[in-house]
Order: C-alpha cells, then sequence, then structure tokens
C-alpha cells in the first residue's frame, strides 16, 4: 500500500504539490490523469524514490521511497515514458538488470517479447519507437515487482499493440500488485484502469473505483442536452450528460466526459465523492 | 470484445459469460475459466471480471468449491434462458409494439411474416 501524507513539492520555483493527500491500495490498476503540467510524472518519481517531499510523507508498505532501501527497490519499477535506451539487445539490458529483482523471471521476458511481438535478434536503438516501448515493457514486466508504474505506455503503439498491452497488464495484476498508469490517452486503457486518480495544479481532484463513481455518478447518453449536467458533449448519435447519480441508477462511466466534468466542477464533485 | 457505451462492463462481460453458457462452451457442473484468464482474454481489469462473477454468483448461476475456483450451476441454462426471456419481454417488446403501431404494422402481416422466415 501507498500512503501519501500531507505532501509539498516543488521544483525550483514552480509548486507542484500543496499538501496533498492520497493512498493507492493493493491488487489495482489505477490510471493516473490530470491535465499538462500537473505533476503525475513527479508523483511516479516521488514514490520510486527519485525524488524527495519537501514537506509531508510518502510510505510504500512501510519503506520511505527517498531512503531508496534496496529491499524496497528490489520490488518497485518505473518505466519513464522517454527512455534513453543503450547500444544494446533488450535481452541482454535484462540480464543485466533483472540480477537486482528477486523474481525477475527470464523465461517470462522471452514469452512477453513473443505476445508482443518484438524481433529478439534487434538492439534497442535499432528498434522502432512502438517495438522499443513494446521491449521496456516486457523487459519491466518480467522483473515481476508488486509495484509497476508507467508513464504514458501506450504512446507510440500501434493499433493492435494496445490491445496487446491491455491483455499483457490484465495478466500482470494480482492480489499483490499495484500498478500505476499515467495516461492521456485514455481510450487505449479504458476497461483496463480502475481506480482513478485525477490531479490538478496543487491537489487531489478524484480517487476512486468506477463502482464508486457510478454510484454518486450518473452516464447518461440521450438525444439532447440536459441543461442540469456537470458536462455535456456530442457524441456521434447523440450526447452524453454526466449527472449526478439522483436515481440510483447504473451506467457505464465515459473516462473522457468524467475528466471533463471533474475539471469543469472540482469543488462540487470532490465534495460529491467524499 | 467490443463494448457497448450504454452498459456497464461488468453487465456486459455478465451477458458474454451468458453467452457462452448458452452455447455450451462453459458446460453445466464444469469449471469456469478464472477471473484472471477471462479478464487477459477480453483486455479488462480482473477487478472488473471480479464483479461480474460476484452478480452471477449472488444469481445462483455461478458457485464457487474450494480448490477448484467457480464453476457454472446445475441449471444454469434454465436461469439464463428465463431472465433473458423476462428482459425480453420487459424491455425489447414493448418498443417492437410501439413500432408496430407507429408503422402500422398488424397482427396478420406479422404472422406472415414469421410463417415466411
Amino acid at each position: 500500500m501507498i500512503k501519501i501524507n500531507n505532501l509539498d513539492f516543488a521544483y525550483k520555483n514552480t509548486q507542484v504539490f500543496r499538501r496533498i493527500s492520497l493512498e493507492f491500495e493493493k491488487g489495482n490498476i489505477y490510471g493516473l490523469l490530470g491535465e499538462n503540467g500537473v505533476g503525475k510524472t513527479t508523483l511516479l518519481k516521488l514514490i520510486c524514490g527519485l525524488q524527495k517531499p519537501q514537506y509531508g510523507e510518502i510510505t510504500v508498505d512501510g519503506f520511505t521511497p527517498s531512503m531508496r532501501q534496496p529491499q524496497f527497490l528490489q520490488n518497485v519499477f518505473f518505466l519513464p515514458e522517454e527512455v534513453i535506451t543503450e547500444d544494446t539487445t533488450p535481452e541482454k539490458f535484462i540480464q543485466k538488470t533483472g540480477v537486482f529483482y528477486p523474481r525477475y523471471d527470464f523465461d517470462l521476458f522471452n514469452k512477453l517479447m513473443k505476445e508482443l511481438e518484438v524481433d529478439l535478434s534487434k538492439k534497442f536503438n535499432e528498434l522502432s519507437h512502438g517495438q522499443k516501448k513494446k521491449a521496456l515493457l516486457a523487459c519491466a514486466m518480467s522483473l515481476q515487482t508488486d509495484y509497476l508504474f508507467l508513464d504514458e505506455p501506450t504512446n507510440g503503439l500501434d493499433i493492435p499493440s494496445k490491445a496487446l498491452f491491455r491483455k499483457v497488464i490484465s495478466q500482470y495484476c494480482s492480489d499483490e500488485t499495484t500498478v500505476i498508469i499515467s495516461t492521456h490517452q485514455v481510450k487505449d486503457v479504458e476497461n483496463l484502469i480502475d481506480p482513478i486518480v485525477i490531479l490538478d495544479r496543487d491537489d487531489v481532484l478524484l480517487n476512486a473505483s468506477f463502482s464508486k463513481i457510478t454510484e454518486k455518478i450518473f452516464f447518461e447518453y440521450g438525444p439532447e442536452r440536459l441543461d442540469n449536467a456537470y458536462y455535456t458533449e456530442m457524441l456521434p448519435g447523440g450526447y452524453i450528460n454526466v449527472m449526478r447519480n439522483v436515481n440510483n441508477e447504473e451506467s457505464n462511466v465515459n473516462i473522457e466526459a468524467l475528466f471533463n466534468a471533474v475539471m469543469k466542477n472540482k469543488e462540487t464533485i470532490k465534495n460529491l465523492m467524499k | 470484445m467490443d463494448f457497448n457505451k450504454n452498459k456497464p462492463i461488468y453487465l456486459q462481460i455478465c451477458d458474454h459469460i451468458y453467452e457462452r453458457i448458452l452455447s455450451d462452451e462453459f458446460r453445466s457442473g464444469e469449471r469456469l475459466m478464472s477471473v484472471r484468464e477471462l479478464g487477459v482474454e477480453l483486455g479488462v481489469n480482473p477487478n472488473t471480471v471480479m464483479r461480474s462473477f460476484e452478480r452471477l454468483q449472488n444469481k445462483g448461476i455461478i458457485a464457487t468449491k474450494r480448490g477448484i475456483g467457480f464453476y457454472v450451476c446445475e441449471n444454469a441454462r434454465e436461469m439464463i434462458l428465463e431472465e433473458q426471456k423476462k428482459e425480453f419481454i420487459e424491455n425489447d417488446i414493448p418498443e417492437f409494439f410501439k413500432k408496430m403501431d407507429l408503422y402500422g404494422i398488424s397482427f396478420e402481416e406479422l404472422m406472415k411474416l414469421k410463417d415466411n422466415r
């Protein structure tokens, strides 16, 4: 479990987080959403110990990430969005990296490379952007850490690869793992991420599971725009209206519409979800 | 699997399991795929699949056995058909009648269409 309590963080003169608190529970695939520059990547870096909080505390299963204890680091992997790769094959890279991770499994690496359809004979710098991303995913997942943080993992993947990505991540998830996926491409991870965390400048606007979201919020697909909706948008064949769930009806979450509704009604929805 | 935007995913997964029971792919008394296996097959969060399984368990369509996992109950087929029939009568038939009225289709015409199928 990841616990963040009263966290402050700033880069030189730019405040990123101001007294934020949130928790990530085991056995989930979290979707971390937020506009550009709100600190999604910074949050992931803080949780895995690449940055240090200026105030407040972070604990991951009782460990303080910024202390960078080996028992903590061997159970965490962060895959950044942009990766500078070496002049080596993914296979050589993972054999070198794997030794630091007790549950690393080379057979799993080979299986994932095959599943994701990456050419095993090529070096990182000979692979296309998408292929490189998939090779790194195979590397990351073969380390079998309980904590896996992926920053924009579907950027650069072609359409079939996105479906493969959902499959392998769903496979990775167990009762003990916590996966956090930071992304702008919500369509790519629809039906995969649950709960959803929405970050704003300085603040956390939402941290809720789909079942909790649909308990409070109703997604209506209909022929007209409703005035009392938090957010409404035209879709092919009608409108989506994001409403308060007054009649206790069940609906299907549209992540994009939810995000826009939250951004337009920050305080209202924050209070509603309390 | 392509999901419909109007219905919660976990309910659509229930429908999907119904279809596979009705088509005899998942047979009564036999072990069902695990939550994880189905999650991977559909590319869906395993927690969502778990929610579907729990719903089917509450309905008595599937049940758990220690050491085996989920299996399909003996009378699952009948229960699903009963439920779907009820849904058809409650949801589809009124819409159907409405359209018959709207387009002026008589029951004689309807019977003829049925016979000529």
